[in-house]
């Protein structure tokens, strides 16, 4: 016979009957009813807010919202916004260019060392700057501050877009008459558009939710005028129509972010091994681009670093007294511990969800999860503590209760994670171990648990930070005389006593910066999913 | 039955499907599966031998994965039954999960488990509590294993992505015979590795299972692959078995046009049937077993026409295409005298243009007309509309 053997070569091997076949979304129903809960639970803040809307009364509520405290506020937070979003990305994307595509002396410590500014809180930031600068306030200074402390956003996602693009675009380009440069702008640059939409949305949404960065300099936006409102009339109407307000802001920024993001593809099509990327040589630009990162981290990470590194020294051995210092460090380390656990395990069903069964009913689960993650700490804070007081009084102040605020803040967190750490650990493994005899609960815990723990540990491990550092929702929820690291430093600083509150700063640094290191470790691998 | 060793010579390879229906491993009655709205596969029969080697071939979509993973139990059929050794395993309120059917399972691309060693992946199915001996005997049996797939023990220690595709697929297999399941099924195992590699990996595999005597199905969309690898060859289109059988003849004699281009290149001709002569292009050919009379279609595999010095009919060659050991000629075939000459001849054709083989680039230039001959029996399907 002479069949031709070099035919099945060109026929394609990888649509081989699985992948796209449909499969029924409830054919894990527990899973799938565990995971309705959880989503219906995370609506709880939005569904808080719009019945706090609905309940004042169309009147009350247009009065509430139409006055001139309001305005003061919207134009406030408008500013903050149209500055410091563009100064973000032009500071990230440069950032990331000049760290991954150009011949930058020492590229790969200043790739590290841009990222470094996330592991300072922006309140810690703050409270070195008015330190430097006494007289700091109003919206130049906040503009200023929370761009140092959030370009890294924009950095992080861009620089690992830019290290995974291939350059095999460019040299396409190359090849179809373009130059260096106008290769950037007409081929890379777009490249970067969901890097881009998704860093400004994440500096968009930390900018409505800080609270302590802007209260430390007197600069008011929504957020602080809630948490002043809460902490004069408890639970008013006014304050509540500001935090309508300022929801109603975070879905607009996403939905604005779902529009600009748009539908083109821009992962890499084709397969083969992937070249090198292509660096730039910067010539005589050698030394002003070394300046140039030489002034934005020493800024952003030095100046904080320093300065509360010479509060401690005027402190002395006072500021560190064992009896205060350890209780807010265990305390942290237990909420941080049970939140990143809790997260972890409320977050599994929904990523099983979304990478084991694709469809309308889990993209509509991550769809609350998307809009619960972009409500502000204190809204959530303020959602709990009225919905917790009206309908089971038991739990208000409970450690429960702040566990249960922090899933909701931090659950996307851990799902970025558990759902890259799923697809590693596809269902074909756990059938394997099941043909191998393993029963199905049992192949599941030997494969597809114990593949996706590092990831998991990733994710827990970025949500334990984030609770460690978290102070708006602590200050609201935490049960009476509960004292954090993020607390402290707050309590102390607002009471003037500067040295007093450089150690914890120092603290939220030191435990941050690892966690820093892991993000930008981790953003590299997604980046190509 | 004969000796797994001697049944892999080309004269035994008959079916034992087909010789002993009553002695079934494997029996799949009158299954359909859906997924939501679309049918995958719309009532399948097939009837596997113990010991024989089954190969489902088909092209993308067309159902295998699909019917082998209810095989395996990793899905349930919406109607219909599976049977192992006569016992029901699915259908009619029967269910046997997975893990209980003990039935070895390779899949595309291995699935052996990163966080294991490849020692640790082979012992995976082994319970070292019920072994005698306990963790030496797993660690000997694993050792036995890995030669038995042609593997160093050496390799026990490494991780699965520091071996080639091949040796991964090696592993998956001694993993799955660790167990020794009764009934193996490998899905597309091959498909992944590059053609050299293919061959002998196809190849070592065979020996292994024949010579364990483990009854194996294996789902393919390499025809090449199927009828090189087994004893009965299920062809597999649009959810259904389109024909059953022993591979010589599923080549040879397809049931249907889109069976035989599927296994192989074809050369389909206008012919005139009469009892069992077809006249066509190509003169008159005799047809086995004739399902109708008068117009049909006539199959041939190109190999099944040679040129030839004395041959009686003619063709101009169109253009060519040289593979190195072989040359793909594209001829225009001339009208036969037979035909020209009787007007009142009720034969449809003449002046196709056909595909043939030929070992010699040389003879066959653009222009040049060649003499051909054909080579035994033709296939006639029945016109379609």
């Amino acid at each position: 016979m002479t069949t031709d053997l070099s035919a099945p070569a060109r026929r394609s091997t990888t649509t081989a009957g699985r992948g796209n076949s449909p499969r029924p979304p409830f054919g894990v129903s527990a899973v799938s009813v565990l995971a309705v809960l959880i989503a219906l639970f995370s609506l709880v803040p939005l569904g808080y807010v719009a019945y706090m809307t609905v309940a004042t009364g169309w009147d009350t509520a247009v009065g509430l919202i139409l006055r001139p405290r309001v305005g003061e506020l919207l134009l406030n937070t408008l500013l903050l916004m149209a500055a410091t979003i563009p100064l973000c990305l032009l500071l990230g994307v440069a950032g990331a260019w000049l760290v991954e595509r150009t011949k930058l002396r020492g590229h790969r410590v200043w790739a590290v060392l841009l990222a470094a500014p996330l592991a300072v809180p922006a309140f810690v930031n703050s409270y070195a700057w008015v330190t430097a600068v006494p007289s700091l306030g109003g919206l130049g200074s906040g503009i200023l501050i929370s761009t140092l402390s959030y370009f890294p956003l924009v950095y992080i996602p861009a620089a690992a877009t830019l290290s995974r693009l291939d350059p095999a675009i460019e040299q396409s380009a190359a090849a179809l008459g373009l130059g260096a440069w106008r290769t950037f702008f007409r081929v890379v640059f777009p490249q970067l558009r969901i890097a881009m939409t998704g860093g400004a949305l994440l500096v968009g949404l930390h900018l409505l939710a800080e609270y302590g960065a802007f209260a430390m300099i007197r600069f008011d936006t929504f957020t602080t005028a809630i948490m002043t409102q809460y902490q004069s009339t408890f639970n008013g109407a006014a304050g509540n129509m500001l935090a309508s307000v300022l929801v109603l802001f975070c879905l607009l920024l996403l939905l604005a972010e779902v529009r600009s993001r748009g539908t083109a593809r821009y992962a890499r099509i084709g397969s083969g091994v992937q070249g090198k990327a292509l660096r730039l040589p910067l010539h005589a630009y050698q030394w002003p681009a070394q300046l140039f990162l030489l002034a934005l981290t020493a800024l952003a990470f030095g100046l904080p670093l320093f300065y509360v590194i010479r509060w401690i020294l005027a402190g002395g051995a006072d500021i560190w007294t064992a009896s205060e210092f350890l209780p807010a460090l265990l305390t942290t380390f237990s909420y941080g511990l049970a939140g990143a656990a809790a997260t972890t395990v409320v977050a599994f069903p929904m990523a099983y969800l979304a990478v084991r069964h694709p469809g309308w009913f889990s993209k509509s689960l991550e769809l609350s999860n998307y809009v619960t993650s972009s409500m502000p700490g204190i809204v959530v804070a303020l959602a709990f503590v009225t919905v917790s007081i009206r309908l089971v009084p038991g739990v208000y102040q409970t450690a429960g209760l702040l566990v249960a605020a922090y899933v909701l803040l931090f659950i996307p967190r851990a799902l970025v994670n558990l759902r890259a750490g799923l697809a590693q650990a596809p269902k074909e493994l756990d059938e394997a171990a099941q043909a191998l005899g393993k029963p199905p609960l049992l192949a599941f815990i030997r494969v597809t648990l114990r593949l996706t723990a590092p990831a998991a540990a990733g994710g827990a491990a970025l949500v334990f930070l984030a609770i460690a550092n978290e102070l708006t929702a602590t200050l609201l929820l935490s049960p009476n005389g509960t004292r954090t690291l993020a607390t402290e430093f707050w309590s102390k600083s607002s009471e003037i006593d500067y040295a007093g509150a450089a150690p914890y700063a120092l603290l939220m640094i030191l435990l941050s910066a690892p966690m820093t290191y892991l993000l930008f470790q981790q953003s590299k691998k997604v980046a190509g999913q | 039955m004969t000796a797994p060793s001697t049944r892999r010579l080309p004269e035994h390879r008959v079916a034992p499907s087909v010789a002993a229906t009553t002695n079934s491993h494997l029996q799949i009655t009158d299954v359909t599966k859906n997924f939501g709205p679309q049918a995958v596969l719309k009532g399948v029969n097939l009837s596997v031998a113990k010991g024989g080697t089954t190969a489902i071939v088909g092209p993308s979509g067309s159902g295998k994965t699909t019917l082998l993973r209810l095989i395996a139990g990793f899905e349930h059929p919406d109607t219909g039954s599976i049977s192992l050794n006569g016992t029901l395993v699915a259908g009619e309120g029967a269910w046997l999960p997975a893990h209980k059917r003990h039935i070895g399972y390779v899949a595309q691309d291995g699935a052996l488990f990163p966080h294991l060693t490849v020692g640790q992946n082979v012992a995976f199915g082994l319970d070292a509590a019920k072994l005698e001996g306990g963790r030496r005997a797993v660690a000997a049996r694993v050792a036995e294993l890995l030669e038995m797939v042609s593997l160093d023990a050496a390799m026990a220690k490494r991780r699965p992505h520091q071996l080639s595709g091949g040796q991964q697929q090696r592993v998956a297999l001694a993993r799955a015979l660790a167990r020794e399941p009764e009934l193996m099924l490998l899905d597309e195992p091959f498909s992944a590795l590059d053609a050299g590699l293919r061959v002998a990996t196809r190849r070592a595999v065979a020996k292994v299972l024949a010579e364990a005597g483990v009854t194996t199905i294996l789902v393919t969309h390499d025809q090449a692959e199927a009828l090189s690898f087994a004893d009965q060859v299920a062809v597999m289109r649009g959810g259904k078995l389109a024909q059953i059988g022993n591979p010589f003849v599923v080549y040879t004699r397809p049931a249907d046009r889109a069976t035989a281009e599927f296994l192989g290149d074809a050369v389909i001709l206008d012919a005139w049937l009469e009892g069992s002569l077809a006249t066509c292009s190509l003169g008159g050919i005799p047809v086995r077993r004739p399902p109708a009379q008068g117009r049909v279609q006539l199959m041939l595999r190109p190999e099944q026409i040679r040129i030839a010095e004395d041959g009686p009919i003619r063709g101009v060659v169109v253009d060519t295409d040289y593979f190195g050991p072989e040359t793909t000629v594209r001829l225009k075939l001339n009208v036969p005298q037979e035909v020209a000459e009787h007007a009142d001849h009720r034969y449809p054709g003449g002046g196709e243009v056909i595909t043939i083989r030929h070992w010699n680039a040389s003879i066959a230039r653009p222009g040049m007309e060649l003499c051909l001959r054909v080579v035994g029996e033709a296939v006639a399907f029945p016109m379609e509309d």
